[in-house]
């Protein structure tokens, strides 16, 4: 038996499934839910290694991008407040990326024309580390860092 | 059923400000139990915020955000009484999605 067959078959399947839905109206193409995950970025451990993972080259730093309402001292590892805003000119995407977390990327942000390159969120820190902020802009890639000292890590435990 | 989002949409000048504070556990699959047990990984992957039927923010996370995640941004338009809707989509497949009126 052809297992690749029977999985596309399968597939082939599921998708005439949601054309007969989207026929019948109760599922619009404009909901669409781009549930893409970048497993492999997700998956890294070195900038080198979550930069390949996302397909792009060695970020460029940037004074362009700035950290606000970013603590330098976090008391608890589990809860930490990042803002991150990008003056790069055609900001695309905003990715959050914690050096010595297991794995690196923590967020990316897409940043859609008309919405400001500017957003604030909270993340977990294993330990002490630097934070990288990681704007791609036209298609290249700009970072800043912080280092974000942690006196309760958030991982473990 | 995941508990609903915490949601605040205001207009802010030709802008509109958008906080929301999500209800999940985000575990990051690092911690283990009392037995020594890994408890399992389980946390919300992708995120997207629509204003009417444009999108005006998509999100990938990992199991580094914070449990009950919590983000705010803005974005240019967006007027009173105009929708905001935000799902979000975990790695068990679950899904929430809330709207909310901008006020």
């Amino acid at each position: 038996m052809d297992a690749g067959r029977r999985h596309a078959l399968k597939r082939g399947g599921g998708v005439t499934l949601l054309a007969l839905i989207a026929a019948a109206g109760w599922w619009k193409p404009g909901d669409a839910f781009a549930a893409e995950w970048n497993k492999s970025a997700f998956d890294t451990h070195s900038l080198d290694e979550t930069m390949k993972a996302l397909g792009g080259s060695a970020p460029v730093p940037s004074k362009d991008i700035a950290f606000f309402s970013t603590p330098d001292i976090a008391e608890n590892g589990a809860v930490v407040p990042i803002g991150i805003t990008s003056q790069v000119p055609n900001t695309q995407s905003i990715a959050i990326l914690v050096e010595k977390n297991p794995n690196m990327l923590a967020a990316v942000f897409d940043i859609p024309a008309g919405t400001e390159p500017s957003l604030s969120t909270r993340i977990k820190m294993g330990q002490t580390s630097n934070v990288f902020a990681l704007v791609k802009a036209d298609g290249k890639y700009y970072m800043a860092s912080k280092e974000i000292k942690v006196t309760l890590g958030g991982c473990g435990g | 059923m995941a508990d609903p989002m915490k949601i605040r949409a205001n207009a802010i000048g030709d802008s509109t400000e958008v906080k929301v504070l999500m209800s999940h556990e985000m575990e990051t699959g690092q911690r283990k139990d009392a037995q020594g047990k890994t408890i399992p990984a389980w946390f919300i992957q992708n995120v997207q915020v629509m204003h009417n039927d444009k999108v005006v923010l998509a999100a990938q996370w990992g199991p580094a955000i914070a449990k009950n995640p919590f983000v705010s941004f803005k974005f240019k338009g967006g007027a009173k009484g105009d929708k905001v809707k935000i799902t979000w989509t975990d790695n068990h497949d679950e899904t929430r999605t809330d709207e909310v009126v901008i006020a």
